[in-house]
């Protein structure tokens, strides 16, 4: 009788993906067939790629919004948009990039991929990662309404007050970009807690803290950063939502503080440049080695790297504001820090470089998003440097110079990053490789395209060019560098669509790939491709960092143990482990897939819907509803062992 | 020579327990994340406190009348539901039950006080910017002291249901982490508050 | 001299030509400044040229720092030892070669030291420049920021001294000026390139900033923090000029206009009605503070907020319909008659 089991030894088993072991495993951990199914499942796999989908759609809508506001520049005095819709599409461009494309992609791959690198079967609260997933949609759903509806954000993706406040800006424009924030920051906020569960207690045994991949470093540090920052710009949006609708004094003159606005927003905001590059940052060291035929030099530098510029990415916040008449004490404090943070950056550069020199790389389409994507991390790092020296920021602020840099930084770091990643974990989801034709023609499209489009932007800001005009006069020196930038932005959209095709020819005739294609060392790399639904027909032991490595580089006494393990097969079980030498120490039951994440997502959005009309008997239905969908989804259940059987 | 590690064969308990729930990491990351919530709702306090034209902050010093015992009742409340988690842990039905009871009785008048509280304050939500903060803090903890409620009133229900027992307590211990930090959050809004006022940080032209 | 156009010169290919005769010129400020007048590579006072330095710094070290990485990315991929793309699946040979740390140790060590030495060069010159040398005999001007023109009251010991104008701003050579920021409405950012770098103009706080130029000239200023439809449209301009000709022009600007002549009295009747409620032209009835001051409107060298060289068509047009030069600011579109236009127009000419 396995209901009433409190204690168990795990049983042993060969790993063998056809046997009846297998699909008994695949009975249990399959989705379900059929519309409901897919709904309610509750697969990392299955969401994490629907974030990655999502995120592209975002990537691709702002990118056209970009288009479109490129052709307005790429002439002085031109009026194919006016002010107010130049405002909204540049505003719409920065929100949709940074916050419904630059994380959700990486939370994309993180869902996806933490699971199978780290040895196990799925997130920790495999429900919770679907209604984060939802809620995600519909925060980006409701964005969009808004821009429908002629009423999208319309004072930039920072939004300051008193712009943003409700005398200089009436429309319902900046409360729909509060809400869809607020809601936004519910599934960020969940999704990290998620995260930080799954790796601190289900890597597969022997995974110690010092043999987690660096993918996993990247992924835990952003999470636990977020747990910190999210709460500070869900605050901030929702005092300028009370502000606006009850009439509240944080941010208005004169008993208000337009200030508070800003160091709520960078507080958040700059740890929030870190969340959104550095788990693209462990993935160019997780994937770079294996291209380079080594494992990653300095590990534990880069793992601690990572966790420096987290950490001190909470304490240059006030590099945003430099030009707000602060103290000049302040001023030269976190003048001091913006500039050293690029020392843990300047870690992981010198690693890459060092795998790079010291390894064999093979010369194929990721390997070149890589090695673009260290040129423009190199760039977008100088020109982050710059800017971080105050007397300097105060003429760069605000031009075109830091419009060049974040884009360095977004697209540079985030994009080729992701990209490279995506021409390398293509072939573990979908079992087949991507076009490497067509990949190179990409990656060059795109580097060429990014550079022409962005390079230039440097030298506009320097003569002076500020951003977040909707247009220019002659004279200013500007004209040619900005057809130029708008060619390139076509180019590099060019190369993107290339992205897209090379997508769907690889998914149609890509070459099937087997479970390694590149014979790589981590334990995604040991189940078939793409994964079965329970990822690993038995739980791995490792003894290093790289398991499939071990014969080769043949380094220590101790080999992994991946061809036998504890099958857990006694209903959705994982293994829980201790967080940081990873024993084992608890058998977890996995709830079964639910829809109830999809309602309670829906109901979440219904009350906010209720929100921006003020339909308040809507917001209170909600929560008596969502409250009891609550209670449903949180009832002690006998089979996760909750309550007395 | 090399050697494959061997799989470990210890013997594992089976689901949620104790901290080795998924609910209990879960908790500890969410009282993280809700902490730092308060944190920046402090942070926008003493902005405001420390800005040199204090404009809109009272003259006179906050009253304890009301505050004060109702700090008293909350702190009871979460030793109470300490004591429910020790009852489940002993197998003792009607510790839990009654600790979970009175800890959510006793919620439900601080809850009652702090509205008196609210009604006897001589400006509102948007009068002034002191209104603004008072109201928006208090209020945002009063919305943390409900859900905690519910989540207590839950608990009791189950309890007394016969749910819980030695080998499955995680959620009483799950609910009552939320609840012991719904109180330390009282604390440091109340020293914000009221006790700062008396410490010095005195407000009014 | 020659005067020197970016725009000026021939198609995209020839960009790489441009910019490099850009930073030429950057060695002559004058042609630097005709060719791109917000540029701020070359400093037109005390205040901007330590930070010009500073950048040009700054840059230059980027710039090597990024050819060195990329050197020695490209060296390490012309090494010759790589594979081409192998088949999906294939074995391939794994090592650990030693060696690798010391790339991390070398390379954080030099960047450690560059960081260190550009963080006391910044300090240093945030020390030198964010305060005036000199505050005794200072300028001191008002600056208010509204959606989207700038309003300048000069201040003077003396109150009778004092007088407002708009989009203009007239300092003396050699002299320090101070400038309190005051925010109307949204926040919006005090920037003349040449002369200084940005400082916020934040409703509700009082900020400073400071301006000295060197040489005489116009400078071109512009609003640095986004403020709404118009903010590409709030330009201002820094006219540098001689002790003697600054004295001369603040007299001037003290003066309020006479009452109309008889055959100008119909005019000025149609603008004190028309435009009268928001504008001011002191010494008659028309004292409005919606809008800029105008009391010496053809003074000034542009209108619009730096929008358009200050002629008569031009204030016609403006006139006629505000809303299709800068769509969005807050002069509506008066719907005057032709004859009532041609009255404002005529009165405005006045207005020396």
């Amino acid at each position: 009788m396995t209901t009433t089991e409190l204690d168990r030894v795990p049983e042993l088993a060969p790993r063998d993906y056809a046997s009846p072991l297998a699909s008994k495993l695949e009975r249990l951990w399959a989705t379900k067939p059929g519309l409901i199914g897919w709904l309610a499942s509750v697969d990392h796999k299955e969401i994490g790629l629907r974030y990655i989908v999502t995120a592209f759609v975002f990537l691709l809508v702002g990118g056209v919004e970009a288009l479109i506001f490129r052709i307005q520049l790429a002439w002085p005095n031109q009026h194919l948009l006016t002010p107010s819709q130049y405002d909204q599409l540049f505003s719409m461009h920065g929100a949709t990039m940074i916050l419904w494309y630059a994380f959700p992609v990486l939370t994309g791959f993180s869902v996806y991929l933490q699971p199978l690198v780290l040895g196990t079967r799925d997130m920790a609260m495999p429900r919770l990662n679907a209604f984060t997933y939802w809620v995600y949609l519909f925060s980006g759903l409701y964005l969009y309404v808004g821009l429908a509806l002629g009423s999208a954000p319309n004072a930039g993706w920072f939004n300051y007050v008193p712009y943003a406040s409700r005398p200089y800006n009436p429309g319902l424009n900046i409360d729909f970009y509060a809400l869809a924030n607020i809601l936004l920051g519910v599934s960020t906020t969940l999704g990290s807690l998620n995260f930080v569960v799954t790796i601190l207690h289900q890597r597969a045994p022997g995974m110690s803290i010092n043999r987690m991949p660096i993918l996993s470093w990247g992924t835990l540090t952003i999470s636990v950063g977020n747990l910190f920052a999210m709460p500070s710009v869900t605050l901030a949006f929702f005092l300028l939502w009370l502000d606006r609708q009850f009439g509240t004094h944080f941010y208005s003159p004169p008993s208000g503080q337009p200030l508070l606005w800003q160091h709520l927003f960078w507080m958040w905001g700059h740890p929030w440049v870190y969340v959104i590059v550095l788990p693209a940052l462990s993935m160019v060291s997780e994937a770079l080695p294996v291209l380079c035929r080594r494992p990653l030099v300095g590990y534990t530098a880069v793992a601690l790297a990572t966790v420096l510029t987290m950490v001190l990415g909470f304490g240059v916040w006030l590099h945003h504001m430099f030009a707000t008449g602060l103290p000049n004490i302040a001023l030269a404090f976190f003048s001091a820090v913006s500039l050293f943070i690029v020392i843990p950056s300047a870690v992981s550069n010198f690693a890459w470089l060092a795998t790079i020199w010291t390894g064999r790389p093979i010369f194929n389409t990721a390997f070149l998003f890589f090695v673009g994507f260290i040129i423009v991390f190199v760039i977008g790092g100088v020109s982050g440097f710059m800017t971080g020296s105050v007397p300097a920021d105060w003429q760069l602020t605000d031009t075109y110079f830091v419009v060049a840099h974040l884009h360095y930084v977004l697209i540079g770091w985030n994009l080729f990053a992701v990209m490279g990643a995506s021409y390398f974990w293509f072939p573990k989801m979908f079992g087949r490789m991507l076009d490497e034709r067509l990949g190179r023609w990409n990656f060059w499209l795109m580097f060429i395209g990014f550079n022409v489009g962005f390079f230039p932007m440097h030298i506009t800001g320097l003569l002076g060019m500020p951003r977040r005009i909707y247009t220019y006069p002659d004279g200013m020196g500007w004209d040619t560098l900005n057809l130029i930038i708008t060619i390139g932005s076509y180019i590099m959209a060019a190369g993107m669509l290339l992205f897209v095709v090379n997508v769907f020819y690889g998914l149609k005739r890509g070459v099937i790939a087997g479970p390694n294609p590149w014979d790589a060392a981590t334990l995604e790399w040991s189940t078939p491709s793409p994964p079965p639904p329970y990822n690993f027909v038995v739980i791995p032991t490792l003894a290093s960092r790289t398991p499939l490595w071990e014969e080769r580089l043949n380094e220590g006494p101790y080999r992994s143990q991946l061809s036998e393990g504890t099958p857990l097969d006694h209903g959705k079980e994982v293994l829980g482990t201790s967080s940081l030498d990873a024993q084992p120490n608890v058998i977890l039951r996995m709830p079964e897939d639910s829809i109830v994440p999809l309602l309670l997502a829906l109901v979440l959005t219904l009350l906010f819907a209720g929100l921006i009309v003020k339909a308040w008997w809507l917001v209170i239905a909600c929560l008596a509803v969502g409250l009891a969908l609550q209670l449903a989804w949180l009832w002690p259940r006998v089979e996760l062992r909750e309550r007395r059987p | 020579m090399s050697t494959v590690v061997a799989v470990s064969r210890r013997s594992l308990p089976v689901g949620s327990v104790g901290s080795h729930a998924i609910g209990w990491w879960g908790m500890i990351c969410a009282v993280l994340t809700e902490g730092a919530l308060f944190g920046y709702l402090l942070f926008s306090y003493f902005y405001f406190a420390v800005q040199p034209r204090q404009i809109a902050f009272p003259p006179e010093l906050p009253s304890l009348w009301l505050a004060a015992p109702n700090t008293v009742i909350l702190l009871v409340s979460s030793v109470a539901v300490w004591q429910a988690e020790r009852g489940a842990r002993r197998d003792s039905w009607l510790r839990q039950v009654v600790g979970l009871g009175s800890g959510f009785v006793l919620g439900v008048i601080f809850v009652g006080v702090q509205l008196l509280e609210w009604q006897s304050r001589p400006f509102g939500l948007s009068s002034n910017a002191y209104g603004s903060l008072f109201f928006t803090v208090t209020g945002f903890h009063m919305a943390h002291v409900v859900l905690g409620l519910l989540i207590l009133l839950a608990l009791t229900v189950w309890s007394a249901l016969g749910y819980f027992g030695p080998r499955h307590s995680a959620p009483i211990s799950i609910g009552a982490i939320y609840w012991h930090f719904v109180d330390a959050i009282w604390l440091a809004v109340f020293f914000s508050f009221y006790i700062t006022p008396y410490l010095g940080l005195r407000h009014g032209p | 001299m020659k005067r020197f156009f970016l725009g000026d010169l021939a198609g995209p290919r020839m960009t790489a030509a441009k910019v490099g005769a850009f930073l030429i010129a950057t060695l002559n400020d004058s042609a630097a400044h005709a060719a791109a007048p917000l540029n701020y590579l070359t400093g037109h006072g005390v205040r901007s040229r330590p930070i010009a330095t500073l950048t040009w710094a700054l840059m230059i070290i980027s710039v090597v720092v990024v050819v060195i990485i990329v050197a020695l990315l490209l060296a390490g991929l012309r090494r010759g030892h790589g594979f081409s793309a192998p088949a999906p699946g294939t074995q391939m040979p794994v090592a650990r070669p030693p060696g690798g740390a010391s790339w991390i140790y070398v390379g954080v060590g030099i960047s450690t030291l560059v960081l260190f030495v550009m963080t006391v060069w910044t300090v240093v010159t945030l020390a030198h420049v964010a305060n005036p040398p000199r505050t005794d005999d200072a300028l001191r001007i008002e600056v208010t920021g509204h959606q989207w023109w700038w309003e300048v009251r000069y201040l003077s010991p003396d109150v009778s001294r004092e007088f407002i104008t708009s989009n203009e701003i007239h300092i003396p050579l050699k002299r320090t000026v101070e400038v309190d920021l005051r925010g109307a409405d949204v926040i919006h950012s005090f920037w003349v390139p040449a002369l200084s770098g940005k400082t916020d103009v934040i409703p509700g706080q009082a900020n400073r900033t400071w301006i000295e130029a060197d040489k005489p000239g116009v400078y071109r200023g512009q609003c640095g923090e986004y403020c709404g439809e118009q903010h590409a449209h709030m330009g201002f301009e820094v006219i540098a000029s001689t002790p003697e000709e600054f004295e001369k022009w603040w007299n001037s600007q003290l003066e309020a206009q006479p009452n109309a002549s008889s055959e100008l009295a119909e005019a000025q009747n149609t603008f004190i009605a028309k435009c009268g409620i928001c504008h001011t032209v002191r010494g008659t009835r028309a004292g409005g503070h919606l809008g800029p001051d105008l009391t010496h409107l053809i003074s000034r060298r542009a209108i619009g907020a730096a929008l358009l060289p200050n002629t008569r068509g031009h204030r016609s047009a403006w006139i006629a319909d505000p809303q299709h030069l800068k769509p969005g600011n807050y002069m509506p579109r008066l719907e005057l008659s032709g004859p009532e236009l041609n009255a404002v127009s005529t009165y405005l000419d006045t207005l020396n």
